[in-house]
């Protein structure tokens, strides 16, 4: 049986009702977010439920989003589906001054390293880590430059200005 | 004799010299060893970041039992550039060299991979030429990059010779390069949209050399190692990891093919019009480093063999269409030099778009190609301005250098070596 967007997010609403919303579709992968309390259950029914097996990680990184206050950081999750060939995106948002999120690395491996590279970009604490450090950065660092507060030019430069990026 | 002073573990003999090196004994007994150094029966051993058994800036804390390792803490990081907050300042053009500086053993596939990225958000339809004539530089790409790895793997089991012999057609591949796009190493090859200007036939020209020597020096190449003695017993059974294992730690690509699972993104999500080619996807059993090389070599002869069709596909094309190097999408590909100074609306857009005046449609997309190494995965954020809001770049080599530990532990020192050449570690995808 193939496996579509429809059944998964139809499923994914009989498990856990409303606590999972804002189903969308862009370029033909679904979508949707829940809060990030429940994001190891959520991550642990796509993988162990047989008729959705989402047992890759693809990828996991963080956004910042200044101005949605309360919701400033984001956490990406992309799941691959290998057998039925369907891809997956969920997010998890969590405030700018409460940044614990629990770690995935208990079921995937492969967000060990992601994890601290989210950690060190942006500042998202993985609660129950296995070795939460920096990991592309020096250790000493005391900012997280990913996000949007921390600039990336000089500051005191004056010939470039937002304006030309067109949010000025 | 003076009595030792609590904590120092050095004991001070009674030394019959004289002078010099007498005192330099007294000093000795104020050196105070970390404890527990002197019960411990391992050994911690640091190679790295640079180091001529690593192709590239990597450390390596191991601690080793005479020449087994016990456990290793890989660290990462030496040559970290920021890449994804600098795209976040450019316009989408921009971004392309910044990309070829990820994995620069195959950065035309990386540039690719990006300019893909960006069509399928723009939602750009491209002449089927251009599609052919990037497939043809991305597999020249792919088996340049698994020329290397391979051969370093030689290099690395103590035969250099197959190392020397195929870097000339490395060089040829660069040559062809050269032609399309000026440039070698970080290409910064081809426009969203097309290319910049048609292959010459000089192109086409070495493309046909490469088609009719390579193959036969692949052969010699692989009757230098596949069924060496002293290389199978060095390879087989070394570095292996199971097929869940290497999917839990987000293997893709040659190294998860050897492991046994067929996931190839052209396969799975054709881009650039993969769906047309005809090739197998070859794979491994046991995910060792023997199965390593020999993923990588078949999928070498595959490259060879999809080549050859774009190749003959491009030929069928006849008048116009034989010219087409590029889709028509004035918004994002730059006009011909001869027309910004005659044409007015040349002009325009040569004007808009080197100073990024073209807004960018609210969204997001994850897109992905194969790389030499695996998914290399570009995930863009806009929030409708001129650059990225977010850009993120899914490093295959990231992803699966943690399981390194996993895949040397208990096994020699000199196996880990042969480990890391055959994940084809590259310090520029690791480190973004």
């Amino acid at each position: 049986m193939a496996l579509s967007n429809e059944t998964i997010q139809n499923k994914l609403i009989e498990k856990f009702g409303d606590q999972v919303l804002n189903f969308s579709t862009a370029s033909g992968i679904l979508s949707f977010e829940s809060s990030k309390e429940i994001n190891l259950k959520v991550l642990q029914y796509l993988y162990e439920e047989p008729s959705l097996a989402f047992t890759f990680l693809t990828d996991l990184c963080g956004v910042n989003y200044p101005d949605n206050v309360g919701a400033e950081l984001v956490v990406v999750y992309h799941l691959h589906n290998f057998s039925e060939n369907i891809r997956l995106r969920y997010s998890i948002s969590t405030s700018v001054n409460e940044t614990a999120v629990f770690t995935a690395s208990k079921l995937f491996e492969s967000a060990n390293w992601m994890e601290r590279e989210t950690y060190d970009f942006f500042g998202i604490n993985f609660v129950g880590h296995p070795n939460l450090k920096r990991i592309l950065n020096v250790d000493e660092m005391d900012y997280f430059p990913l996000r949007k507060e921390y600039p990336l030019e000089d500051q005191t430069r004056i010939d470039k200005d937002d304006e030309m990026f067109g949010r000025g | 004799m003076k009595c030792l002073e609590e904590g120092s573990l050095i004991k001070r003999v009674n030394y019959k010299s004289t002078g010099a090196i007498k005192n330099r004994m007294e000093q000795q007994t104020h050196i105070t060893l970390p404890k527990g150094s002197i019960e411990k029966t391992t050994t911690t051993l640091n190679i790295g970041p640079t180091h001529p058994a690593t192709h590239g800036v990597f450390q390596n804390i191991m601690e080793v039992d005479g020449e087994r390792v016990v456990s290793t803490e890989q660290t990462v990081g030496y040559i970290h550039r920021a890449f994804e907050k600098l795209a976040e300042r450019r316009p989408l053009y921009q971004i392309t060299p910044i990309t070829d500086r990820l994995n620069y053993c195959s950065s035309p596939i990386n540039n690719m991979g990006w300019h893909i990225t960006c069509e399928r958000f723009l939602k750009l339809d491209l002449p089927k030429r251009v599609d052919y004539l990037r497939v043809i530089i991305m597999e020249l790409a792919r088996i340049s990059d698994h020329l290397i790895c391979n051969s370093i793997v030689g290099v690395d089991t103590g035969a250099y010779t197959g190392f020397l012999y195929v870097m000339q057609y490395r060089e040829l591949i660069y040559e062809i390069y050269e032609e399309v796009c000026g440039s070698r190493l970080t290409t910064n090859i081809g426009r969203i949209g097309g290319f910049e200007r048609n292959f010459t036939n000089t192109a086409f020209t070495k493309l046909e050399k490469f088609l009719n020597e390579y193959p036969k020096v692949l052969k010699e190449f692989e009757n230098l190692f596949a069924r060496n003695r002293i290389f199978m017993e060095r390879t087989k059974g070394t570095g292996g990891i199971s097929a869940e294992r290497a999917m839990n730690y987000g293997f893709t690509g040659p190294n998860l093919r050897a492991a046994g699972v067929d996931y190839d993104v052209r396969v799975q999500q054709p881009y650039s019009s993969y769906q047309d080619f005809d090739f197998k996807v070859p794979v491994g059993t046991t995910g060792d480093n023997y199965d390593r090389f020999l993923v990588r070599n078949a999928e070498m002869y595959e490259s060879i063999s999809i080549i050859k069709q774009a190749y003959q596909k491009i030929q069928e094309f006849k008048g116009t269409d034989a010219e087409v190097y590029h889709a028509d999408v004035p918004e994002y590909y730059l006009p011909k030099k001869e027309d910004v100074y005659t044409k007015m609306e040349a002009l325009i857009w040569h004007f808009k778009i080197i100073m990024g005046e073209i807004d960018l449609p609210k969204g997001q997309i994850y897109s992905a190609v194969e790389g030499g190494n695996g998914e290399l995965g570009f995930y863009l954020i806009s929030d409708g301005g001129r650059t990225p809001f977010r850009l993120h770049f899914r490093r295959p080599c990231f992803i699966y250098y943690q399981a390194f530990e996993e895949l040397i532990k208990g096994g020699m020192l000199s196996d880990a070596v042969v480990t890391m050449s055959s994940l084809n570690l590259i310090a520029g995808e690791l480190d973004a």
